[in-house]
């Protein structure tokens, strides 16, 4: 014990007087520990745990009670998806806002002090566990698709193309960055899951009333609604150019631009 | 090697920090001292960069905060031991720290060695931390990257009378070793036995700053006496300035601008009776810390009777 704070004394005495500039920070290493700091917590960990635990479930529910017609890939893929709509961007929401809620902020900035380093780390994370969790849960289903006609002793269907999987991973990864997204601009985890829910399910509500109500608003929804042109993303059949186009405009009016005003709010902002 | 020119730091209303200049030396514990709210921990943090300067600059070992490659190894900070996600244990805050910085896994077992947390303790939750272990583990933090400079706001609550002992004691070791510490307190006492210099901040502005003896050293004698009146009369009439003392915490007390054998010399004559009289060291500056501290604090103190 004694040779060891001996020599850590000397070490630090040496450190003391010859000191050159230590190298930057690598983004690499801040994915890293960002990465590690998803699953260190209690929270945490289920969170992400209940990715998979969800699609085991889903894909459980659709063999134990869809009809043996509906024993198809895409009903398993539809069981899947929507626990996974709802739990991939609630960890976007957390990865960003438990830096302020927990107030680990402090030690996470002081460590890191350009912010933009370490929210773009985030957003690393976020997109690369929600491609993860999407592969993840096809291979779920696939697998549930595989057992369930076994069981069911019908034919395998696999009515899923390679671009309704594309689509519909770029779907959920689009919902995960709307939930980074209000992380950023709300920087207070129940805040911005609440603002979440009602992106996502008050907005869409509002305007199919509007929609429904008013001739001029229907003609401009699809150029206005994003949950709308999102949806073209997993109704099954391939994206048109216009229906690109109209996700490429809402994306930037509801995605792109709050993200940069939090992006600002954030770099100039006091971290408490 | 701190540097801090001119900082200003003004929220909608009100000043935070106005026009604060000092400078924390190498090889010397700088001790920030101010009652809660003087604006101690917002200069703190707009010198590591968590608060953005209305104007002036702050500087650490010569850069900008911002400006430093990888700060942990250059600057140790603990600006709030609870500052921490409570679902973390100790052990798994230090190894996040440790990875952001790129040390190797055997620092932190290194740490947790150095500010006394067992390996039961560092398996624990932060939230089932009492305050005292909450300090630990953010001095732990602080010392990883084994920095020149310390900057540590009120590092000392929390700790028991051993702990305030360790504390002292490490901070001392790592100014003599040539390192810069700047740490904050609102208690004058616990600033005075550690300190090499001090930087007394009140209401956002600096009102004192030297080394502790220059300010400790303050001319003057303190007399106490149950006729202050009468004694503050006969002061007057032998044009000798004084004030009422609070340093005693009564008010039979005066600070006196003279030494300690004038001030008999006028009591005898007076007829005054003396309880105590002796030469005011550091009643000066804990004169002064009260005084800021007056507008602050909840309990009034009674102005002094002969006044």
């Amino acid at each position: 014990m004694t040779t060891t704070t001996l020599e850590g004394v000397l070490e630090q005495e040496q450190a003391r007087t010859a000191r050159t500039a230590p190298a930057p920070i690598p983004l690499s290493r801040i994915v890293s520990v960002e990465l590690r700091k998803s699953f260190d917590t209690r929270s945490g960990f289920w969170l992400l745990a209940s990715v998979g635990i969800a699609a085991v479930l889903a894909t459980a529910a659709t063999i134990l009670f869809a009809p043996d017609s509906e024993l198809t890939y895409d009903s398993f893929a539809a069981a899947i998806g929507f626990p996974m709509a709802v739990i991939l961007p609630m960890i976007a929401v957390l990865s960003v806002t438990s830096e302020w809620s927990q107030r680990s902020g402090l030690t996470t900035f002081t460590l890191v002090p350009h912010r933009g380093r370490t929210i773009l780390a985030k957003a690393i994370v976020a997109v690369s566990i929600g491609v993860v969790s999407m592969l993840l849960a096809f291979a779920v289903g696939a697998l549930g698709n595989v057992v369930g006609s076994a069981l069911a002793g019908v034919d395998q269907v696999w009515d899923v193309s390679f671009i309704d999987v594309t689509d519909i991973i770029l779907f959920n990864i689009l919902n995960m960055m709307i939930g980074f997204m209000l992380g950023v601009l709300i920087r207070n985890s129940a805040g911005a899951i609440v603002a979440y829910f009602v992106y996502s399910f008050v907005l869409p509500t509002l305007s199919m009333v509007l929609a429904t109500s008013q001739g001029w608003f229907k003609d401009l929804q699809p150029w206005v609604d994003f949950n709308w042109a999102q949806g073209a993303l997993t109704n099954g059949s391939s994206m048109t150019g216009e229906q690109w186009a109209q996700l490429g405009v809402t994306s930037i009016f509801w995605l792109v631009i709050p993200l940069a005003i939090g992006l600002r709010m954030v770099l100039r902002s006091e971290v408490k | 090697m701190i540097k801090v020119e001119s900082l200003t730091k003004q929220y909608a209303g009100f000043t935070a920090v106005d026009n604060v200049t000092f400078t924390a030396r190498p090889g010397r514990v700088t001790g920030f001292l101010g009652p809660n709210g003087a604006g101690k921990s917002t200069t703190m943090r707009i010198m590591v960069g968590l608060t953005p300067a209305s104007s002036g600059y702050a500087e650490v070992s010569g850069r900008r905060f911002a400006d430093l490659p990888n700060p942990g190894l250059e600057v140790g900070v603990l600006l709030d031991a609870s500052a921490q996600h409570a679902g973390r244990t100790g052990r798994e805050i230090l190894t996040i720290a440790q990875r952001t910085m790129g040390l190797p896994a055997g620092r932190v077992d290194e740490m947790l060695d150095r500010v006394s947390l067992t390996d039961d303790e560092a398996g624990r939750r932060v939230r089932n931390y009492s305050l005292g272990m909450r300090q630990r583990l953010g001095i732990a933090t602080a010392l990883l990257g084994d920095p020149d400079v310390l900057i540590l706001d009120e590092p000392a609550n929390g700790l028991d009378p051993a702990g305030i002992r360790w504390m002292r004691d490490l901070l001392r070791g790592y100014a003599d070793r040539g390192g810069t510490v700047l740490l904050s307190s609102h208690l004058l006492h616990e600033i005075e036995v550690i300190a090499d210099d001090l930087v007394v901040i009140g209401q956002g502005k600096i009102v004192a700053q030297g080394t502790k003896s220059e300010l400790l050293a303050t001319a003057g004698t303190l007399v106490r006496t149950p006729d202050a009146h009468e004694l503050g009369q006969a002061l007057t009439t032998a044009g000798v300035a004084f004030t009422p003392s609070a340093a005693t915490g009564s008010q039979d007390a005066l600070r006196v601008d003279a030494d300690p054998g004038v001030v008999g010399r006028v009591a005898l004559d007076a007829g005054v009776h003396l309880v105590e009289l002796r030469t005011a060291d550091g009643a000066g500056l804990e004169e002064m810390f009260l005084e800021l501290t007056a507008d602050t604090q909840r309990e009034t103190i009674t102005e002094g009777a002969a006044a």
